[in-house]
């Protein structure tokens, strides 16, 4: 299963909140889980709004054999970012907010891979496996 | 290496044709391998079924035991499997009630006076199937056991965890033995959950029962006190040892503002004292 | 777009957040409410979430953000019925929301805004909003 949403609005974020709602009540993610999903997915795609000027999120099902999960990933062609290190700090921001968006977000999952380029774009892979 | 459809219609009958003394021998050699754990009736009434359960697969033309005929057969182990895991039998012995099934035949074979190369060759190929049978009873036996064993684990961390209320607006968590993350996880959720269906503002985490503090029980012991923060409810810590309060400076972790108290009965002393410090609000 | 009402009850707002609020909707209470603190003259502010399933940090900096506008107001903000699993997902993201009081139900919230104030505010609350720079 793959579903694909464009984020551009401040309603679109509710709606991928809505989605990864489902899919993780689906994919039997305890409460806790499901609630930490939905945080950090509600997180990347204000961020995707914010800061990639909009852009694309993905929701897949994954299998690895042993357990299965959920993968979101979060596509922008925005400026990309120049400190990764710095932008993965807590505390850190540029936007005004609390600068918790991303290092919040990666505590909050099992996975988290981001792939950034100046200029270019960042995409944002995170998953979430069933205990 | 599958049984020929000449083989498997050969089998069936030799099943069909002595079905009560294979069933007979069988049991015997199973009930020999048990020494009286279970009674010969109930051993009889099981390999007489499997027997059927082999007869049915070879009648189909199974020629080996993933293959569709083979269905009723594949249930029968499994049952078997869950059975004697279930019953305590070791993984050794409820293999050997499909082993014994070849021993049976052989005797059975050699008993008919005609044994030849064919009913040489025909008997390795029953084998092979039987030993097949065997190893997918071994197969479901150990899920089985897993599933047991990770069942266990769960009751146990239900058991282990109790919440109950102490007092007015007052909940107590006596913590008792180690704490992993899983089980940390399960108390912390338990706690709040409990916070608020009590509407208990005050929460005690009793750790007399907990042999060893180290950093990361540490940590969920101090997310469990601030996530309660948030909701709305005070934790105090209570039942630190000498020697925990010895390790827990030692490894320089800081309760910070967090009540700390001896005993369970100066936690609840102190919480009965905020408690009436406050307004009831019902 | 939606808005979350406000109810006055007695010298308090009653806040009850029953949508997944977007970002626009949590600004627009912020407003909401200042102005409303101003026009009631009430002193004390309850956010009932016990109906949202998650809190992320802009939800979070949203409430913070009114505890400390109405504090100028002189009101005090109470923010009751956070579901653990939301505070679970709060301390694992950071964000522990200081200068934020909490209780864990509208009743526990109301009883501590009473707390606050022993004797009865005379009948209509007059009192100007203290003006702090």
């Amino acid at each position: 299963m793959s579903d694909r949403i464009t984020v551009a609005s401040d309603q679109d974020v509710v709606r991928v909140r809505q989605l990864v709602r489902t899919a993780a009540v689906a994919a039997k993610l305890s409460l806790v889980d499901q609630t930490k999903l939905v945080t950090a997915a509600s997180e990347l795609a204000r961020n995707t709004l914010v800061y990639g000027g909009g852009g694309t999120v993905e929701l897949i099902s994954v299998d690895n054999g042993r357990r299965k999960g959920i993968r979101i990933v979060f596509a922008d062609e925005g400026p990309g970012i120049a400190d990764l290190d710095l932008a993965l700090t807590d505390g850190y921001t540029t936007g005004g907010g609390l600068g918790l968006g991303l290092s919040g977000a990666r505590r909050l999952v099992d996975e988290f891979d981001i792939d950034t380029k100046v200029g270019e774009g960042t995409s944002i892979t995170v998953t979430k496996w069933c205990r | 290496m599958a049984l020929s459809s000449d083989e498997a219609s050969r089998f069936a009958d030799l099943l069909k044709g002595h079905s009560d003394e294979l069933t007979r021998r069988w049991t015997e050699i199973v009930a020999s391998n048990f020494r009286g754990r279970l009674s010969h009736a109930e051993l009889e009434r099981q390999m007489g079924e499997l027997q059927r359960g082999f007869q049915a697969a070879m009648d189909g033309g199974a020629g080996d035991l993933d293959a569709d005929a083979s269905g009723e057969l594949r249930g029968l182990l499994s049952d078997l499997s869950t059975t004697r895991a279930r019953q305590g039998f070791s993984a050794n012995e409820t293999a050997v009630s499909v082993y014994a099934l070849k021993e049976a035949l052989l005797g059975i074979l050699d008993g008919s006076g005609e044994a030849d190369a064919t009913t040489l060759r025909d008997f390795v190929a029953y084998s092979a199937f039987v030993d097949r049978a065997a190893l997918f009873t071994f197969d479901s036996y150990v899920r089985v056991r897993e599933e047991l064993i990770s069942d266990q684990a769960e009751q146990l961390l239900e058991l282990s965890t109790p919440v109950v209320k102490l007092w007015d607006g007052v909940v107590a968590v006596p913590l008792v033995g180690t704490l992993d993350s899983a089980r940390a996880q399960v108390v912390m959720e338990r706690l709040l959950q409990t916070l608020v269906d009590t509407s208990s503002p005050y929460a005690i985490i009793d750790i007399t029962g907990v042999p060893a503090v180290d950093t990361q029980v540490a940590q969920h012991v101090l997310k469990t006190v601030v996530a309660a923060r948030l909701m709305g409810a005070e934790c105090i810590i209570s039942g630190i040892r000498p020697q925990i309060a010895q390790t827990i400076v030692a490894l320089g972790i800081e309760f910070g503002d967090i009540a700390t108290k001896a005993t369970l009965a100066d936690a609840l002393r102190h919480v009965i004292k905020l408690n009436s410090a406050q307004p009831k609000a019902r | 777009m939606e808005r979350v009402p406000v109810l006055k009850i007695g010298d308090i707002l009653l806040v009850s957040i029953q949508i997944d609020m977007e970002d626009q909707v949590a600004l627009q209470l912020q407003e909401d409410l200042a102005d409303r603190i101003v026009a009631t003259g009430c002193h004390g502010v309850i956010i009932d979430i016990s109906a949202l399933d998650i809190v992320d940090s802009f939800v979070g900096r949203t409430l913070a953000t009114i505890a400390s506008i109405s504090r100028v107001l002189d009101a005090e903000t109470v923010v009751v019925g956070m579901r653990p699993a939301v505070a679970i997902t709060l301390v694992e993201l950071g964000l522990s929301l200081p200068g934020i009081r909490t209780a864990l139900n509208v009743e526990l919230g109301m009883a501590m805004l009473a707390q606050d104030e022993p004797e009865p505010e005379p009948v209509g609350g007059e009192e100007e909003p203290v003006a702090t720079s």
